[in-house]
């Protein structure tokens, strides 16, 4: 176990679940949000797309890219905070 | 051992300049076959190149790969570099389904077909938070193994075990089916015999050197698929934008093809989300699209193929890293693949609808003679081709485009190369994920613990053996389209597997009797409403059609799982400190009692 304290642990820990929830909320939004108004979506024009047919289709897939980096880079520095990160 | 060592250190750290090598010599393959071709080369003979000479260089490179240690062989030992994991997990996840199926999805179904691309990338933002990078930590070799032992015993194991064999088998079925077609369409031989042809280009790649070999062929395979998608889709768009970006250009083509809708008399327009065969909006196509999105995400968070892949990282932070350049990779094909859809739609409706029938080329000739995957039929004799009479299966759409759009028949060598390569890899992938669960699960932590190291990898070789046959066996039969097969093998994973692991992770009261009880109802249940549904006539539920199953099977597990642990004893505080040492990268394990690791 690297030493960490139990009030340290729990403390990384919440950090880190905050961070998950965080992500989880925005995947939500960009996987199931979004497309429940496709249909009026698609009255607007985006990048010559329907905008409803373009988040289902692109707007989304950039959306999930940068979460998954996001989260990567997010969570590393919280290691390196609490002094968990690998050498 | 030591200098296999350093041979393969030497290896990684040139992976670079050894890929970007391949990748060139595969480009300069291409232009001499064009040249070729140019030079009157038939095609059947440039099938054959490209069908034969891939599968030697991942012969190759599986023969390479050959190894008889244990770690080599269950988790690569533990060397890939993230960006490379993420090629190669590229491979892995990107099967017949996505190359061959997808775009054909969405030319037929227009919107709704993208809940395929939204599936199977959002589930990456699971994975890569909620899953891999404790299961990087927790470090044994198989998923089967972390039930084992966060849930104390082989009553989970084996749980583990069934559900990942009736997912991955349900899904390897359908690679099988995919290679088929393609072997059959570029080698000319029949369909039955052709799986059986592709069967020996599976298991090169995997039977010496198990996840190494399937590892550093997947990354090749990586190359070769998204060169073969994307450059059709980029010619076509400089064919008729003018711009080498597809993905900027087909909203003009989308353009292009509502405007011929009406002239055409169609009735769902390619763009219109939530539609019902009229035309209309339909509450159950916006529950379907939601409960597939919702099924194909949770299910990339349960199939153990691509979970295995995050046990190959040198550490937990390259595990994370790792999952972003998969999703990265695997979002350069996706985001094609509408564009691939779109141009073949426009190029089908311009040049081919309205034709005289007895002058179509000689494509429509050829595919017409794979199994009945292409038809035409002159509904109303008067000699000219209506779109009611051009029936084209989706899983042909993809490999016959290059033809249908005129392109010299290099670039569809290319792309069967390219499906072969996607069908090839997954096909891999999933079959050293049952393999290996039945080697090391079932046989050396089941039956007999003592086994040597020498005797494990036999077992293993002639499991993996022994899949593949039975595999490629009931592929021969039939029995439904690609697409369809792998969204159950989703749904299956998704109901018996993503409760267990991620409760087992995030939720420290998760007991052994909860868990188990969580992946027998819920699995139960998807399975109980997939067969119901496809082979006894069951009414659907609430309208959802059975490649969502998991819809019903994971609330179920849920639920089940909390209440059973709520009501069973907390797990013992060693559990307890377990889970805690996973949570956290650096530092050891806490093992609890009894625990049996390696």
């Amino acid at each position: 176990m690297a030493a960490l304290t139990p009030s340290q642990r729990q403390e990384y820990w919440s950090r880190t679940s905050r961070l998950m929830w965080i992500i989880m909320a925005l995947w939500f939004f960009f996987s199931f949000v979004v497309h429940l108004f496709a249909v009026q979506l698609n009255n607007i024009q985006f990048l010559g797309f329907p905008l409803g047919f373009y988040m289902a289709a692109q707007g989304s897939l950039i959306a999930f890219v940068v979460l998954c980096f996001w989260n990567a880079i997010a969570q590393n520095k919280i290691d390196k905070e609490f002094g968990v990160a690998e050498d | 051992m030591a200098t296999s060592t350093r041979s393969s250190n030497a290896f990684v750290s040139n992976l670079g300049k050894i890929y970007g090598g391949y990748a060139g010599g595969f480009i300069g393959f291409v232009i001499i076959l064009a040249i070729l071709e140019q030079m009157g080369v038939p095609n059947k003979i440039i099938g054959y190149a490209f069908v034969f000479l891939t599968i030697a260089v991942y012969a190759y490179i599986g023969i390479l790969s050959r190894t008889m240690e244990l770690s080599e062989y269950y988790v690569a030992g533990r060397v890939v570099p993230p960006f490379f994991n993420g090629m190669a997990t590229g491979a892995d996840w990107m099967s017949a389904a996505s190359f061959i199926s997808m775009a054909g999805g969405l030319y037929l179904t227009g919107h709704a077909g993208l809940g395929y691309v939204l599936g199977w990338t959002g589930g990456y933002v699971l994975v890569g938070v909620l899953l891999a990078p404790y299961l990087r930590k927790f470090g044994q070799f198989t998923v089967p193994d972390f039930l084992g032992v966060r849930y104390e015993g082989n009553t989970a194991r084996l749980c583990g075990v069934v559900v990942l064999f009736c997912a991955s088998f349900t899904y390897i079925v359908s690679q099988c089916f995919g290679i088929g077609i393609i072997t059959s369409r570029f080698l000319g031989i029949p369909f039955e015999i052709a799986i059986f042809v592709g069967l020996i280009g599976i298991l090169v790649c995997s039977m010496l050197g198990g996840m190494r070999a399937v590892t550093w062929t997947q990354v090749a395979q990586y190359i070769i698929l998204i060169i073969a998608y994307l450059t059709p889709v980029v010619w076509l768009s400089t064919q008729l934008y003018g711009l080498p970006i597809p993905e900027l250009t087909y909203g003009q083509a989308l353009r292009d093809i509502t405007a011929l809708e009406p002239k055409l008399g169609v009735v769902k327009p390619h763009v219109g989300a939530y539609l019902g065969a009229k035309g209309e909006f339909s509450w159950n196509e916006f529950h379907n699209f939601w409960a597939l999105v919702l099924c194909l995400m949770v299910g990339t968070a349960s199939l153990p193929h691509i979970l295995m892949r995050y046990f190959t990282t040198p550490n937990v932070r390259d595990a994370r890293t790792s999952v972003g350049w998969s999703i990265f990779f695997i979002f350069l094909l996706y985001f094609t693949a509408p564009a691939y859809a779109a141009f073949a739609k426009l190029e089908v409706y311009r040049n081919v609808i309205g034709q005289q029938i007895a002058s179509l080329p000689a494509w429509v000739q050829n595919w017409s003679q794979v199994g009945g995957l292409l038809t035409i039929k002159d509904g109303n004799n008067d000699g000219i081709l209506q779109l009611g009479e051009f029936i084209i299966n989706q899983d042909i759409i993809v490999l016959s485009m290059p033809e249908i759009a005129g392109l010299p028949y290099v670039i569809s060598g290319l792309v069967a190369a390219g499906g072969l390569a996607a069908a090839l890899s997954t096909a891999d992938g999933l079959l050293l994920a049952i393999a290996n669960a039945l080697s090391h699960d079932v046989y050396y932590k089941m039956i007999d613990p003592k086994a040597s190291t020498v005797r494990r990898l036999t077992v293993a070789r002639v499991i993996l053996v022994g899949v593949a046959i039975i595999a490629a066996a009931v592929a021969g039969t039939r029995p439904a389209g690609i697409i369809q097969m792998v969204a159950w093998a989703f749904s299956l994973a998704a109901a018996g597997l993503f409760v267990p692991l991620v409760l087992g992770i995030w939720w420290k009261r998760t007991t052994a009797a909860g868990a188990i009880a969580g992946m027998i109802a819920g699995f139960g249940l998807c399975l109980f409403y997939l067969i119901g549904t496809r082979y006894f006539d069951m009414p659907l539920w609430f309208g959802i059609r059975n490649i969502s199953s998991a819809l019903f099977g994971l609330p179920v597990a849920f639920i089940v799982t909390i209440v059973v642990s709520l009501m069973t004893r907390a797990p013992s505080r060693e559990m307890q400190e377990f889970v805690d040492s996973i949570r956290v990268p650096k530092g050891e394990l806490a093992w609890a009692k009894g625990a049996v690791h390696e």
